[in-house]
């Protein structure tokens, strides 16, 4: 019970923003915001959220790896292909019956977290670090995009899964909860929303834990200083490797859910756009921030969608320009330099009037 | 007792031989002082001992224990424990977080609390836990390096020119710190050019001259040796 207790306190720490009952009491607020919305809104334009919701996993998991831990990596666009092609090839071949879709999520998100540990064995205790990190994942990412592009051919199949190249794999089952009276189909709609906002929740939530546990406070003393790190006896190998692991699994996660949403996943998921973009969210919120990251993803997606809609091609050009202002005026990311600027405000304003 | 004992230890970097066949022998509850001209091979000593480099040829024992071919948080794990030439602090993250994290594998809760604010008195950084450590003055990062570096209760402590850039006054106060530390027991090689600081705290001096020991001895006996003498002047090259 005591050690339960002691997870909470983790909510609040040195490595989250936030603390204290105002702070939770926002959360409290926008979480019931959140909860109400579909009754304010139409099927469709909830799917669409839902569509929003799906990259935070994949955001959240590059705050972790290289806000956090200091390794920028592109690989997670490689390991959200693997586990969507690997829900889909599951579930293709054995349906949706008895609640599979849900064993397939994991299985399919624990094929990321392999390749993951895999693949980071070899480069953490091969010792590359920095942007060698940065190539290698790179280079997977876009040898699996140049693979699955060339996998067109009927002959490229797994049992009833056609990969289907750049066409792309489609028509496999939308998760699906068993029920009594019939399953009950989780199409991008209400019913998806809900069961992918909790999983927000829930992962934004265990991810404060994690970040202000003792294992969080390793994993920003190897970012700030990977030779201290060790010569405090802690072997910093290991922790790279467990964070490349969780954070491959979150960007699976997205993967699988983005399979799920549109019943649709193509090797462009895959491709430089792809593994640039998360990049490019991550910056502008503010990488080493948790809730900075959610808030800048959702807000950059929204923004890119609109500009799709009214000046489709000049979309991308807005994203590399907001990348290099987000470098020059706020290096630590705009959402969280506003942050910041409030707090000291509000700090500045608090000791004038004491 | 030896605690720490270098054997015949040989380090190559291309044709440069940097460490030649050291033996060094480090009592149990000595502090011992690393002197020689730059270039000696000093700060390769300590990657040797620390395992950030390998010798070509030579063991290493730590309290009996073959720790040659021991990676470098395993030989921490064991007991030593190190101050680096350039400070190497966690500059983005507080004072406080920087002791907690070396103290968090050994301490918890309540423990862990009154060990970091022991440790805060200690190094006389109380006013200072909440600030970044990256924006101390040189020597309070050069003194909260060394407070993490003590905080995991270590038998040995290696300390790489712990006065570099310090006041007459803070070099004082740091002798003072290391003698506090050896009378409660602690083995500690340090590698300093100040002299007053070696004089202040050395029971031992070790004189490391083209990756050779060059003279062994009490502080007196060094300063008395004219070959030392020669070799800061620049005048032998044995």
């Amino acid at each position: 019970m005591a050690g339960f207790l002691s997870l909470f306190r983790r909510l609040e720490g040195p490595q989250t923003l936030g603390r204290g009952p105002a702070f939770w009491a926002l959360f409290a607020l926008v979480l019931a915001g959140a909860l109400a919305y579909p009754l304010f809104s139409d099927g469709y334009t909830v799917g669409n959220t839902v569509y929003f919701f799906v990259w935070v996993f994949i955001a959240l998991s590059l705050s972790l790896i290289w806000g956090y831990g200091g390794s920028l990596s592109f690989g997670q666009t490689a390991f959200f292909g693997i586990a969507g092609y690997g829900y889909g090839i599951l579930t293709i071949n054995f349906g949706a019956a008895y609640g599979f879709t849900w064993i397939a999520l994991l299985l399919a998100v624990g094929m990321a977290a392999l390749v993951a540990a895999l693949l980071g064995y070899f480069m953490f205790f091969g010792r590359i670090a920095g942007v060698f990190l940065g190539i290698v994942t790179l280079a997977v990412t876009l040898m699996l995009e140049r693979f699955m592009a060339q996998t067109a051919g009927p002959e490229w199949r797994i049992g009833a899964a056609r990969l289907n190249g750049f066409n792309g794999m489609s028509a496999m089952p939308p998760l699906t909860i068993p029920w009594f009276g019939g399953p009950i189909v989780l199409f991008a709609d209400v019913g998806l929303y809900y069961v992918v906002l909790a999983m927000l929740v829930l992962v934004y939530l265990g991810l404060r834990i994690l970040m202000n546990s003792a294992f969080g406070n390793v994993i920003v003393a190897i970012r700030e200083n990977p030779e201290r790190a060790e010569m405090l006896g802690y072997d910093i190998r290991k922790y790279q490797l467990i964070t490349f692991v969780i954070g491959a699994a979150l960007a699976g996660l997205s993967g699988v859910l983005y399979t799920v949403w549109g019943q649709y996943i193509t090797p462009s998921s895959m491709g430089m756009t792809a593994a640039s973009l998360p990049l490019i969210w991550v910056a502008v919120g503010g990488r080493s921030d948790l809730t900075a990251t959610i808030i800048g993803t959702l807000a950059v997606l929204s923004g890119f969608q609109a500009l799709t809609i009214y000046g489709s091609q000049y979309a991308l050009v807005f994203m590399g320009v907001l990348l290099v202002l987000t470098v020059l005026i706020a290096p630590n990311g705009l959402v969280l330099g506003v942050i910041n600027w409030i707090t000291k405000l509000v700090t500045r304003r608090k000791s004038e009037a004491a | 007792m030896a605690l720490l004992q270098l054997r015949d230890v040989n380090k190559h970097f291309g044709g440069l031989h940097v460490t030649n066949s050291v033996n060094l022998v480090l009592e149990q509850g000595e502090i011992h002082c690393l002197i020689g001209p730059n270039g000696a091979g000093k700060s390769t000593l300590f990657r040797l001992i620390l395992g950030e480099h390998h010798p070509g040829s030579g063991q290493i024992y730590f309290a009996g224990e073959d720790i040659t071919t021991l990676k470098s948080f395993a030989r921490i794990r064991r007991g030593l424990s190190v101050k680096f030439q350039v400070p190497g602090v966690f500059k983005g993250l507080s004072v406080r977080q920087n002791l907690e994290i070396a103290l968090q594998s050994r301490l918890h809760g309540a423990a862990l609390d009154q060990e970091i604010e022991r440790l805060l008195a200690f190094l006389n950084l109380e006013a200072e836990q909440a600030q970044l450590a990256g924006n101390l003055s040189h020597g309070q990062k050069q003194w909260l390096e060394i407070g993490m570096a003590i905080a995991l209760k270590p038998r040995l402590l290696l300390l790489d020119e712990p006065t570099a850039g310090m006041s007459p006054e803070e070099t004082h106060m740091t002798g003072e710190m290391v003698r506090r530390l050896n009378a409660a027991g602690m083995t500690v090689l340090a590698i300093e050019h100040d002299m007053a600081f070696v004089r202040q705290v050395a029971q031992r001096v070790t004189v490391l001259h083209l990756g050779q020991v060059f003279a062994q001895g009490s502080i007196d006996e060094i300063v008395a040796d004219e070959r030392v003498a020669a070799i800061y002047l620049g005048q032998a090259h044995a």
